[in-house]
């Protein structure tokens, strides 16, 4: 799960990681009360969405940049009125943008000079790593690829937490010394435990900076948490901003159905994770575009299987739909009658290719058969995968 | 001989009395499976009863492994409970733990990694399907089967297959078995970012099981796991080995159901993947439906049968 910049850096001096004083509004009118909070002089006004790019974004109204500098609090107040309620679009984001529904004003903080800094999960080591560079500001795979002598990285033994010679370890390299090694010892230090405490599944602080005076503060903040371990972290559940999230994947959630929006064509309704992905990659191998990623679980009951089509259906873009059911344990007659009881449910007008296997398939092929249904069976995944791309084109 | 379990291991189900591990508990029951005990804390001195089965219920694996000699459990317990199933297991030093739980909290799998460091009990999963080893019967009946896998799918004979996913591994057993190609053991390793057995420890066993002749290892995007096993291959396995990456079309930064099914940077790719299993020699599979012909080209080639 995601979240703000503006709620992690919330959390952040709740753990005592020294951030740049910032309040928010959500509407036109809050603008100033909200400025009213910040001393006069240098503001950064921002545009709060998940995605990243935001500095470089541009919205669909033309306006660009997502992140911005004012000299005044003045000049913040009209800056923010450019951003507020208009859709930004980045990198990330996809064509389509999100709606900024919530203006950041922060003090603009003098810059003696960027850093990076994250913690996140070492697949390889099963411990938490921690990875600081020089470079601050740039985005972190080209420094770790162009120049990964300027990446420093420290694994955490978590059966002892952050050790200070690890901390001490990791000051040296990024080259600070006097109060900014101990402001910076202390950031490190506070922010690996807010990982630890909250579940977060990554915390990345870039630019992480030092000022004239010595301090050191996370001028960005992006966090986002372990969906296992919200259950035992309401106070984080409750910073879910559904505007961020797609309507289908949140009605889908609803029914245990893991969805994923993509922009293809070709719905697909699959059972297990690894043969979606692959049902979704056996598409474009036949030169067909998925138009989603959708696991309906081991299970796939016929409630589950209706919410499935109803969701898919409501995607404009999809024009044929390939459902793959490996049903190993489950009968599948079962799944075939839930296939046609929510067909004939939703109605559905577009090609339909199901590929049923596994047990008590004949039966499960001839109630397909037998329903009366235009749909077209498929043998394997790859027959199933042909039939359905070539309906569509 | 199989890897990890043969048809005689004896078996432990954590979570018996509940409804997802009651039920894959008859049905490893009626595969012909060894299992011998179920614990569920409270329910001491209670039976699972089964058509003429009669499993014993213990309050903990360090009871039901003294009086049952079994080595190995297989764990049902949700999710915020099931990490500390995991420990128990370490503790009455059980031989392996099979985890089927999906949902477990990244730092409790963290901790028990390294509370597990040095111990000699072997975790797989969790979030995982579990393992087969056929049996000669019909169907493959009379097997160990531990887990949620079907188990009428497989047949006895020589292939090890490992996969991180449930439905993908059915789909490549089914192929081999529908070309009378049977197995000697099918493990499932879950699809989560912390695990205890991975791609690479399973490639080993499999390398030194003189019975199996050739290997399908089946893999998605997500971690270098993959990529590690393919090296190793290239170095030390001399066997036909087929590979699989799922996620070829999955989007950067987006969790694929998989909590560890997700793209973080160039090296994690499925494309990336693919080109390291070439270049180290693995017949990669097109399609997913090309799983058991890439094996048989990777045989042919080396001149192995595989049945």
């Amino acid at each position: 799960m995601n979240i703000h910049e503006y709620q992690a850096k919330a959390l952040f001096e709740k753990f005592g990681v020294a951030v740049p004083k910032g309040t928010t509004a959500t509407t036109p009118e809050a603008f100033v009360t909200a400025l009213a909070a910040l001393p006069e002089g240098p503001t950064m006004v921002k545009s709060q969405i998940h995605a990243g790019g935001r500095g470089k974004g541009t919205f669909t109204n033309g306006f660009k940049g997502g992140v911005k500098f004012c000299k005044t609090k003045a000049d913040a107040l009209v800056m923010a009125g450019n951003m507020l309620g208009q859709t930004l679009v980045t990198a990330q984001t996809g064509p389509a943008g999100r709606k900024v529904q919530t203006i950041y004003f922060t003090v603009a903080s003098d810059i003696k000079k960027e850093y990076y800094l994250a913690i996140l999960l070492d697949r390889a080591t099963s411990r938490p790593v921690i990875v600081a560079s020089t470079e601050g500001g740039m985005d972190i795979e080209t420094v770790a690829h162009d120049t990964p002598e300027k990446l420093f990285k420290v694994l955490v033994d978590p059966a002892y937490g952050l050790a200070d010679f690890q901390v001490r370890e990791l000051i040296s390299k990024l080259g600070l010394a006097g109060a900014e090694a101990k402001n910076a010892a202390k950031l490190i230090r506070n922010l690996y435990t807010m990982f630890w405490e909250t579940d977060a599944a990554m915390v990345e602080v870039n630019p992480l900076i030092t000022t004239p005076t010595g301090e050191v503060l996370a001028l960005d903040a992006k966090v986002s948490f372990d969906s296992n371990a919200l259950y035992r972290h309401p106070a984080i559940v409750a910073l879910r901003d559904l505007n961020e999230e797609d309507p289908k994947e949140i009605e889908a959630s609803k029914y245990s159905l893991s969805y994923i929006a993509l922009d293809g064509n070709i719905a697909c309704l699959v059972n297990g994770a690894g043969l979606a992905m692959s049902t979704m990659d056996i598409i474009q191998h036949y030169g067909g575009t998925p138009a989603n990623f959708l696991d309906v679980g081991g299970g796939a009951s016929k409630d589950q299987v209706i919410a499935a089509f109803k969701i898919i259906l409501g995607d404009p873009n999809v024009k044929g739909i390939l459902v793959n059911i490996f049903g190993g344990i489950m009968d599948c007659n079962v799944i075939a009658t839930g296939i046609v009881e929510a067909v004939k449910e939703v109605g559905l007008k577009l090609p339909l290719v199901v590929r049923l296997e596994g047990n008590n398939v004949v039966a499960g092929k001839a109630t397909l058969a037998a329903s009366g249904l235009a749909l077209v069976s498929g043998d394997t995944m790859a027959d199933a995968a042909q039939k359905i791309v070539k309906l569509v084109a | 001989m199989a890897i990890l379990i043969t048809p005689e291991t004896k078996i432990i189900v954590q979570g018996i009395t509940g409804d997802f591990g009651g039920r894959h508990a008859k049905l490893s029951l009626d595969y012909g499976t060894h299992v011998v005990a179920g614990v569920t804390p409270g329910k001491g001195g209670q039976f699972f009863e089964y058509g003429a089965h009669k499993v014993p219920i213990y309050n903990s694996v360090a009871d039901a492994a003294k009086a049952t000699g079994a080595t190995v459990s297989v764990i049902f317990v949700p999710p915020p409970f099931a990490a500390d199933a995991i420990l128990e297991c370490v503790d009455a030093g059980l031989e392996l733990a099979v985890a089927i739980t999906e949902g477990i909290p990244i730092k409790d799998m963290i901790r028990v990694k390294r509370a597990m460091a040095g111990a000699k009990t072997r975790l797989v999963g969790p979030n995982c399907p579990g393992i087969v080893t056929p049996g000669t019967g019909k169907d493959s009946f009379g097997g160990c089967r531990i887990g949620i896998a079907p188990g009428y799918i497989h047949k006895k004979g020589h292939v090890g297959v490992v996969s991180r996913s449930g439905t993908l591994t059915y789909e490549a057993v089914f192929q081999l078995t529908s070309k009378n190609i049977g197995q000697t053991t099918c493990v499932g390793i879950g699809g989560d970012p912390v695990n205890g057995t991975n791609h690479l420890d399973v490639i080993k066993l499999f390398n030194a099981d003189p019975e199996t002749h050739g290997i399908i290892l089946i893999g998605e995007i997500g971690g270098n796991a993959e990529v590690e096993a393919a090296r190793w291959i290239k170095a030390n396995c001399k066997k036909p080995v087929a590979g699989f990456i799922a996620g070829a079309t999955a989007p950067a930064g987006r969790r694929m159901g998989h909590a560890g099914a997700i793209v973080g940077g160039a090296e994690d790719t499925a494309a990336a993947k693919i080109a390291v299993f070439k270049e180290c020699g693995i017949e990669v599979a097109a399609t997913p439906s090309d799983m058991a012909d890439a094996l048989l080209r990777a045989a042919k080639a080396k001149g192995v049968t595989l049945t």
